[in-house]
């Protein structure tokens, strides 16, 4: 759809435009998504975008400044550095550039996606709606693919790509009072099938032919993969080493400093990222337009390694740039795009923990989540599509939804058995982090605060 | 760079895309060209942490053909991607008509001609260099760090500009521009005991210029000097006892739940299923409309494009409707929806009243909320009136933590400061306090709005809505109101502590 320059070589013209230290990167975008409700296609797109950014460094004598410019499309790669001189400001993450070399697949073309890696979605969702009708049911859903390229230089020579394609299919059902969802992240559409999420909203709605209702308070719950994801993610994204430090999280220590090294659970989970975990490998590099309490611009092409966050129940790693890091004397550990939970000789399924049940709640996933409480990291949030009742280890029905009050920290010291770690994808936080493994966990007292009348 | 999108280049991408469109069969196009400035600058403890100026320019094709819709976007601007960027808009209507069952219809619309419009501001705030923001809100700061009750003091200004043209096939030619600011401060306060309280600004953001931070729109004087004995009396503060009260809501806080209870609730295109997937369905469905008793006779609920300093507030939607304004809950009852022009045509309600967006040009315009508003008394009732008339109640001001489940039944909202009222008087400040409640029964149960002294226009950036996510600035105006008899959670108990 464009004659953009190729974007190594806008890198190239970007780093030859500065008088000294600087850093250029090149973040290409190729998407195409669909929509659908009420059994029909609804809105569509396909989108190209090219976000282009220039970071010039400037360091006089003690003092050293840094100025960020970023635009779109074709750019004016002088007038670019210039705006980025013009914004330079004191860095107190300041930091030595990351030196190396050129990669081999620098000048590679950037990836494309369009609508035609959803044919096969599409074609079977034809098929898909004529069997939601004929059970009178309607299904929604969501299907999109993307693929960002990346192309990062710095004038140390440093020259680094990465293609990072995401995929999502979310599929609901809904009839009369009921609805089920479910939802699989990939990187490619020909690991997805509509045919096994169908299977499982199907499984869901007559789960819930049976109506329970069930009253708030503390009840045996199983969080399932997908919920467990979305209470990780948004722990490990308050995970700021800086902020612990100023003792405004669940992470500071009374009295001063950070919780690192502290037993959170009894259970020896491990909570980590690794770009090169195997199915959810991601870029290996560090890339970031703006420097926040825990992301440094200076790092930009920093190799990103196995992070444990949590390693045998202990918080070993705290987010911090190398600045920071240095400061406060600890490892750097910038964020990495996927995250698993795992719990070492965990066996068995989310169908084994349901068949050990005597008697529970067993979840579907989680919405609007969102922190009540700092200190303890409480979130509260609503169950969705799906809140089933476990009896003698078999589901009996479908209960009501609920709102709970509860902190992931606190769910990893109450949890008394996992599952293995299986490939999920959360419902509210999904689309920020697809690449996530979890296991299901038991918690044997889940704060359900009040009954929700929403179905 | 910043200023008015060149009019000739706008006239060939418009030619380029227009025509491929027709050429291709299209019942209907629109090209949107867009220049999306952001810029984020956030101090910590006085010191420049983050600094982001990102300045997005690409255009989109929104077309219907055959029942069936496309939409494709780029930030590739010539008038051979123009043309290329319509042919791929009818190319996603023909791929994805396999799965339509049913075709897409729009609303009619009279064409507009030439429109030109521009929120109104005096600074354009994208042009305020950094070094000028990062000394407004490090003084901020330091002002704040003098106090021996501050530990810490974290300072953020948000800044946009939009310059957005239209074009669509029935003769609508748009340029419009706005802009908006969102200044905030937050202090914490870290006890020995490890405990911390933060307390942060009530300012909302608002579609004004830079001269909204020199103190046009909002007094940012008084409010930092009496940030720090706020937050010194909120970590020393009882912590709350659970249970039912009367609540004072000061419009900082109720515009929140407005949003999200009333706002969310009443977009038709969330009534009737279309985003089951995601962002959810309503309670308030079509079979209800004139009929539901949405709240208290004083509820009276408006969605409006038009307002002055608006953050939805435009001329032309994204679909090419004239903005509008227009009553959604009257005398408490529900008496309308936010529509576009699909979901219109599809419940047959006529024209659309323009509540069409997109958030950026590489994205579909899709039915996004309007400010809605609630209205004020209109007699003269003080906060102090709605207080006097409360034995044992709480005064709420400023927003924090927001809840609401997909049907927007039950939500749960804290705040930034939460006073005790005793015997119509207010007392000290509590702590830990979040409310929960049924939209219906709380709207229910309010029993008095304050008069026009009390109103203020709140709202946010960061409206989050359709897959993939977008996010749309929105502002909710509203009155104190008193509501009696909500319930009140212990947080800190909440958690099990």
């Amino acid at each position: 759809m464009s004659a953009l320059p190729h974007p190594a070589q806008v890198v190239e013209r970007i780093l030859a435009a500065s008088s000294g230290p600087c850093l250029a990167t090149v973040e290409e975008t190729h998407g195409a998504e669909v929509r659908f409700a009420n059994n029909t296609a609804t809105t569509n797109g396909m989108r190209h975008g090219r976000r282009v950014t220039a970071i010039r460094v400037l360091a006089t004598g003690q003092e050293t400044r840094a100025g960020v410019a970023t635009e779109s499309g074709e750019v004016d790669e002088a007038e670019l550095v210039a705006a980025a001189e013009r914004e330079a400001n004191v860095a107190d993450d300041a930091f030595e550039l990351v030196e190396g070399d050129v990669a081999a697949d620098f000048d590679d073309e950037p990836s494309i996606t369009d609508m035609s890696v959803l044919s096969a979605v599409l074609g079977d969702l034809a098929g898909v709606f004529q069997r939601a009708e004929g059970a009178g049911a309607v299904m929604s859903g969501f299907a999109e693919h993307q693929i960002v390229t990346t192309y990062l230089g710095s004038s140390t020579g440093l020259r680094l790509r990465h293609a990072q394609p995401t995929g999502a299919l979310h599929l609901v059902g809904r009839a009369d009072a009921r609805s089920a969802w479910a939802a699989s992240g990939a990187s490619s559409f020909d690991e997805v099938r509509i045919e096994a999420l169908e299977e499982r909203v199907r499984r869901g709605l007559e789960w819930a032919d049976r109506q329970l209702e069930v009253a708030a308070g503390r009840h045996e719950v199983i969080l399932p993969p997908e919920a467990v994801s979305d209470f990780m993610a948004f722990m490990v994204w308050q995970a700021s080493g800086r902020e612990a430090e100023e003792g405004r999280t669940v992470f500071s220590r009374p009295g001063g400093g950070t919780r690192l090294g502290e037993r959170l659970s009894e259970l020896p989970f491990q909570l980590r990222s690794d770009p090169a975990e195997p199915g959810l490998e991601c870029q290996p590099f560090v890339s970031t337009t703006a420097s926040t309490a825990d992301v440094s611009v200076f790092d930009n092409g920093l190799s990103l390694g196995r992070t444990a966050w949590i390693d045998e129940g202990r918080l070993t790693h705290l987010r911090y740039h190398r600045a920071g890091a240095a400061r406060s004397g600890v490892p750097p550990a910038p964020p990495v795009d996927n995250l698993v939970l795992s719990l070492p000789g965990a066996a068995g399924t989310l169908d084994d923990l349901v068949s050990r049940t005597e008697r529970g709640l067993l979840l579907t996933c989680l919405w609007y989540i969102r922190v009540v409480d700092p200190k303890t990291l409480l979130f509260t949030g609503l169950t969705r599509d799906g809140v089933y009742v476990v009896e003698d280890g078999r589901v009996v029905g479908a209960a009501n939804n609920f709102r709970f009050n509860e902190s992931p920290v606190d769910l990893l010291s109450r949890a008394t058995e996992a599952s293995v770690t299986e490939r999920a994808l959360g419902r509210e936080f999904g689309e920020w982090m697809n690449r996530a493994a979890m296991p299901a966990l038991r918690i044997p007292d889940f704060n359900m605060s009040t009954v929700s009348a929403a179905s | 760079m910043d200023g008015p999108l060149d009019p000739d280049r706008l006239a060939a991408l418009r030619d380029a895309a227009l025509g491929a469109a027709s050429a291709g069969g299209a019942s209907h196009a629109t090209l949107r060209v867009e220049r999306i400035h952001n810029q984020t600058v956030l101090l910590r403890d006085g010191r420049l942490e983050t600094a982001s100026d990102d300045m997005g320019l690409g255009m989109g094709v929104w077309a219907v053909r055959d029942g069936s819709e496309g939409f494709a976007g780029t930030e590739a601007l010539d008038p051979e991607s123009s043309s290329g960027l319509a042919r791929s808009a009818l190319e996603a209507a023909r791929v994805t008509a396999r799965a339509r069952s049913r075709p897409v219809e729009l609303a009619d619309e009279a064409p507009h001609g030439s429109v030109e419009w521009s929120s109104t501001y005096g600074i354009d705030p994208v042009t305020v260099p950094l070094a000028d923001k990062v000394a407004l809100l490090a003084d901020w700061s330091e002002r704040l760090l003098a106090s021996a009750a501050v530990d810490h003091v974290t300072a953020y200004v948000l800044a946009t500009r939009e310059d957005k043209y239209l074009a669509d096939l029935s003769g609508t030619v748009a340029v419009q521009t706005r802009v908006r600011v969102h200044p905030r401060i937050e202090a914490l306060s870290v006890g020995a005991d490890g405990e911390f309280e933060t307390m942060r600004t009530i300012a909302p953001p608002a579609g004004r210029g830079w001269e909204y931070l020199q103190g046009d729109g909002w007094d940012w004087d008084e409010e930092l000097a009496e940030l720090p004995s706020l937050l010194a009396e909120k970590l020393a503060a009882r912590s709350v006892e659970p249970g039912t009260y009367d609540l004072v809501v000061d419009p900082t806080n109720l515009w929140l739940t407005i949003h999200e209870s009333i706002g969310h609730a009443t977009e038709l295109d969330r009534a009737v299923g279309y985003e089951a997937a995601y962002a959810g369905t309503s309670f308030a469905t079509p079979d209800k409309l004139g009929s539901l008793r949405y709240g208290s006779p004083v509820l009276n609920i408006v969605g409006d494009r038009t307002v002055e300093h608006g953050l939805a507030s435009i001329a032309i939607d994204d679909q090419g409707v004239e903005a509008q304004s227009f009553d959604l809950v009257r005398d408490g009852v529900l008496v309308g929806y936010q529509l576009d022009r699909r979901i219109a045509a599809e419940r047959g309600l006529g024209r659309s009243n323009g509540c069409a967006f997109a958030d950026s040009p590489l994205h579909v315009p899709i039915q996004r909320m309007a400010n809605v508003s609630l209205e004020p008394s209109p007699e003269e009732v003080t906060t102090d009136d709605l207080v006097g008339g409360v034995e044992r109640g709480i005064f709420i001001v400023g927003d924090n933590s927001w809840s609401i489940d997909m049907q927007r039944y039950n939500f749960q909202f804290t705040g930034q400061r939460f006073f005790e009222i005793r015997g119509g008087r207010l007392a000290a400040q509590l702590r830990h306090v979040a409310y929960q409640a049924t939209t219906t029964d709380f709207w229910g149960s309010m029993e008095a709005v304050g008069g026009r002294s009390t109103y203020l226009l709140g709202g946010a950036f960061n409206c989050g809505k359709g897959q993939p996510g977008q996010v749309a600035p929105v502002s909710h105006g509203c009155p104190s109101v008193l509501v009696r008899s909500v319930r009140v959670l212990n947080t800190r108990e909440e958690s099990g502590r």
